[in-house]
């Protein structure tokens, strides 16, 4: 239990997708413009992640690693389809985005206009798919750490994207010098929060 | 009559390889429309691996194959893939193609793939090539396909060595693992200099983009934003 807390809490302050990996920079920069869309896609970001880490977890051990396959029989036992990962990771993501798309319209359609437009754009986030190499990189235990690492790097995202948006509304009405309007006090801000965040790669967990 | 226009169509389709539209193509990512400080597109990779200068041209020339191989494919491809499923034949075409990086990157240069990590396999998803396929390679024929990946590959690259340049001799002293400034120049050898260590770690990436923006912008004014 103490393992998972601490992969969760590691997750979102020491190794955040943002500020520790620039993962996930180009919808931060593109959506972050108002609160409230921020929001939206940070929750979006969430739901996607929680879902694919832990599905391509499964994979991972059971198909591609090196002797995954010796469920199937023992002459299975040395195939190694690792160099596939690339591919069947982004396929999960791509097929596990469009079926949770259609599943929250079909039942949840007030979330669904909620996250509506922002969840074709994450099949395209580069956090999805980092956050599952990441974790093939990282040979977590069991599904149970997968799934809590997926939420938690998603929670990580979700904190930034907010804490951008919500700056640069306030920064509208600063005097910016006018080259860097827009886009280049937005690198210059992010790198700030990033160096305030590096004050958690101290903690031991 | 029918010949005739037939060969006058002929004619007009037959442009020069290097005409001044297609030279355009290449030269207006490198700044106009520069992918990653105007379009905002491929940021993550972008930053994450410009510690040091090697590893930054690696990832750019892995790009750069990506992107022209990519564009091509898709050009060639673009009247037969159905409008509703391209995002998936795309990132199929990527994922070939970066699956052929990474494995050639892992036999001839083991150390720089274990460098690069997790961002070889983010080339799949970098912005810039699925925002060139969307933008262009459905569009248009695989030369001006050809020639506009190279150009927002270059556009790439020159930020990225740019970046890794101030950050590898800020922050090391060195350039492709070179140490340029001199030794004795250091504290420690009774000299007056000392590396920025701040230099090395993931925020200053970010920085030196903001103040690579500012540059660009103060050049080049059209490119200011409202606010």
């Amino acid at each position: 239990m103490q393992e998972l807390i601490n992969i969760f809490v590691k997750s979102i302050f020491v190794e955040n997708m943002i500020f520790a990996y620039f993962l996930g920079m180009c919808s931060y920069l593109a959506v972050s413009k108002k609160v409230s869309t921020g929001v939206g896609l940070g929750a979006a970001v969430i739901f996607v992640l929680g879902i694919t880490v832990p599905v391509n977890y499964l994979l991972e051990n059971y198909v591609l690693k090196e002797g995954a396959l010796s469920w199937l029989g023992p002459q299975f036992a040395e195939v190694d389809l690792s160099f596939l990962s690339f591919i069947m990771f982004i396929a999960v993501i791509a097929s596990m985005v469009q079926l949770v798309e259609m599943i929250v319209e079909k039942f949840a359609p007030a979330l669904y206009s909620a996250l509506g437009i922002f969840l074709p754009l994450i099949a395209v986030n580069c956090s999805i798919l980092g956050g599952s190499l990441f974790m093939q990189e990282r040979n977590y235990n069991s599904i149970g750490e997968a799934t809590v690492f997926g939420l938690g790097s998603g929670v990580g995202w979700f904190l930034a994207i907010v804490a951008i948006a919500a700056i640069r509304e306030k920064i509208r009405y600063s005097n910016i010098p006018a080259p860097l309007r827009g886009l280049g006090i937005t690198f210059i801000v992010t790198g700030l929060m990033g160096i305030a965040f590096m004050a958690f790669m101290g903690i031991k967990l | 009559m029918a010949e005739v226009k037939e060969a006058v169509e002929v004619k007009k389709e037959r442009e020069p390889l290097f005409s001044k539209k297609n030279r355009k193509l290449i030269t207006d990512p490198l700044d106009d429309s520069n992918p990653i400080t105007v379009q905002v597109l491929g940021i993550c990779s972008a930053l994450a691996i410009t510690v040091k200068l090697y590893p930054a041209l690696v990832m750019s020339i892995s790009v750069l194959f990506v992107l022209g191989a990519g564009n091509v494919i898709i050009s060639l491809m673009r009247n037969y893939i159905p409008n509703r499923i391209r995002i998936i034949v795309q990132l199929v075409v990527v994922a070939s193609l970066v699956i052929l990086v990474d494995q050639v990157l892992k036999a001839y240069v083991y150390d720089v793939s274990k460098e690069l990590s997790v961002f070889v396999g983010l080339i799949i998803t970098n912005c810039i090539i699925m925002g060139r396929f969307e933008a262009f390679a459905l569009g248009n024929g695989p030369w001006k396909s050809f020639l506009d990946g190279v150009g927002n590959a270059f556009g790439y690259a020159w930020i990225l060595l740019a970046v890794a340049f101030f950050r590898e001799l800020l922050g090391s002293g060195q350039l492709f693992g070179v140490q340029v400034i001199p030794e004795s120049w250091y504290l420690s050898n009774g000299g007056f200099y000392s590396d920025n260590g701040l230099m090395l770690l993931p925020p200053m990436a970010l920085i030196t983009v903001g103040i690579i923006i500012w540059v660009q912008r103060s050049r080049n004014k059209e490119l200011i934003e409202d606010n």
